[in-house]
């Protein structure tokens, strides 16, 4: 009974570690970004609340709870109210199965630092982030606005699609690891990070992954100077703060997958494992708002065509390539 | 294939004229520290100037409230013991304002001006109702001579043209032809 008990509570604190720093790196990462990108546009940024803003993301955070929570007259109103918090869990319950350090043992035990060890992980992570789409469609539509529908459709299509390159993408990952879950594929990069390996894989995974985040250049479903603010148009006060919250946490999600499939996840000489994840997180992030400041949206068809006839082409040859190889050298490098 | 290789190369071109702009001093200038220096026709706040005697200039026209596209001054005319036109209440709405300068071109007298003092932000928007005694102040403003009496009299119960306290004659119009 008491190691049950025990196992639980060492459970709960791993959950409330990760959620705490997940929540309070989401609203850093939009005080980071909107400094570094004011600096790509030689501008300053947010600096009047605190030294150099650092309270802005409280502020804001403060600003977002206390603002009215309107629910349009038109809108359906259960689905209306639920698809934000779909969109923030979704995204959150990724970092579930996100290895972040080797096991450590306290008093005798042996405890694992990740929340848990599926042996699908991947699967999981994929099931999770199709189950955002629903968060983005069914608000879209249920706002009832013309805006909105355009979004979430937009969203829709978008995220249906580049789900196929983005799972295309990991087989040879897989292939390599001979395993589903996440831990064993950090293991399995214990020598060499797998971008070494698969650069192809790594290409179409980041540019999948950024078009399932709904980021610059593939933020179609947002548009804001086409669609006001696309699927959450109609949507304010901390609802929209779930939106918003769950765009920051997808990026670390981002970053962190980007970490574990291809750059070694915790893994890396010297520093601490949590530090090079964060590490290797931050890196990927500051390259997503470098590419914010950097690149204009793709128009609709451009996005459809770099998805369907570039991205799962590449990723089905590189799939048999790495089929190949592997078979030729009778086992994994 | 070529096309493809130009497309990376401009890719490649505009994250590094990004990353560039990371190291450039940013041109924000910080407003409430720095404040630049403003044109000198700016048109913000209004004021109901005063002759070079002292002695208010309006003489309650109505021409800046007839020409003011948004209707926000509106005044009393009465008549002071010489006779002279005065308004013994003046309110300007400047929640209503547009500062487009049109009342201070309609003024006969050089009273109504605007300033360059825009920083006119209230909590409470009837605090931007401005009465007389907030709008005229103790200078002749952008015209430091004009006095309206020394031009142009009128004649009243108390006397003709040029009879007034502090008036000039009436100027002959004949006097310049050959």
């Amino acid at each position: 009974m008491l190691p049950w008990i025990a196992g639980f509570a060492v459970l709960l604190i791993k959950l409330a570690l990760v959620l705490g720093l997940l929540l309070l790196a989401a609203s850093y990462l939009v005080w980071l970004e909107r400094k570094l990108l004011a600096r790509f546009q030689v501008r300053l940024g947010p600096n009047r609340a605190g030294l150099f803003g650092l309270l802005q993301p409280i502020a804001d955070s403060i600003k977002m709870l206390t603002k009215e929570d309107i629910v349009p007259a038109a809108a359906e109103r259960v689905p209306f109210l639920l698809a934000p918090a779909v969109v923030a869990v979704t995204a959150l319950l990724m970092f579930a199965v996100v290895p972040l350090g080797p096991d450590i043992s306290i008093g005798g035990h042996t405890v694992p630092l990740v929340i848990t060890d599926l042996n699908v992980g991947l699967l999981f992570v994929f099931a999770l982030s199709s189950l955002g789409v629903y968060g983005v469609a069914v608000g879209g539509w249920a706002a009832n606005s013309k805006y909105s529908l355009l979004g979430g459709i937009r969203g829709a299509a978008q995220m249906i699609s580049y789900e196929l390159p983005l799972g295309l993408s990991l087989v040879p990952v897989v292939m390599m690891a001979h395993s589903f879950s996440l831990v064993d594929i950090v293991n399995a990069q214990a020598a060499h990070p797998f971008i070494l390996f698969q650069p192809v894989s790594f290409v179409v995974f980041f540019l999948s992954a950024l078009a399932e985040s709904k980021r610059i250049p593939f933020d179609l479903p947002e548009a804001e100077n086409e669609l006001g603010a696309g699927y959450h148009t109609e949507y304010s006060g901390m609802r929209f703060g779930l939106f918003f919250l769950g765009e920051y946490v997808h990026i670390q999600v981002l970053g962190a997958l980007m970490a574990v499939f291809f750059l070694g996840g915790w893994r890396g000489p010297w520093l601490p494992p949590w530090l090079w994840l964060a590490l290797k997180m931050f890196l990927v992030a500051f390259f997503m708002i470098w590419m914010r400041g950097t690149l204009p949206r793709l128009r609709y068809d451009q996005l459809m065509a770099l998805g369907w006839k570039v991205l799962i082409p590449v990723a089905l040859v590189n799939i048999v390539v790495t089929g190949g190889v592997l078979l030729q050298m009778g086992g994994a490098p | 294939m070529s096309s493809a290789m130009e497309a990376i190369k401009a890719l490649a071109q505009g994250f590094a004229t990004t990353f560039m702009h990371l190291f450039r001093k940013p041109i924000t200038e910080e407003y409430p520290e720095f404040k630049r220096k403003l044109p000198a026709r700016t048109r913000a706040r209004i004021i109901l100037t005063r002759d070079p005697d002292g002695r208010e200039r309006c003489v309650a026209c109505y021409l800046c409230s007839s020409v003011c596209p948004v209707s926000c001054i509106s005044m009393q005319s009465a008549e002071q013991e010489d006779g002279r036109r005065y308004a013994p209440w003046f309110r300007i709405n400047f929640a209503r304002c547009i500062y487009c300068g049109l009342c201070e071109e309609a003024c006969p007298t050089s009273a109504i001006q605007l300033t360059s003092f825009f920083e006119t932000c209230e909590r409470d928007i009837l605090t931007l109702v401005a009465e007389k005694a907030d709008l005229l102040v103790d200078h002749c403003g952008k015209d430091p001579d004009y006095n309206f009496y020394r031009y142009a009299g009128i004649v009243t119960d108390k006397g003709g043209k040029g009879e007034h306290e502090r008036e000039a004659g009436p100027v002959n119009p004949r006097s310049n032809l050959p």
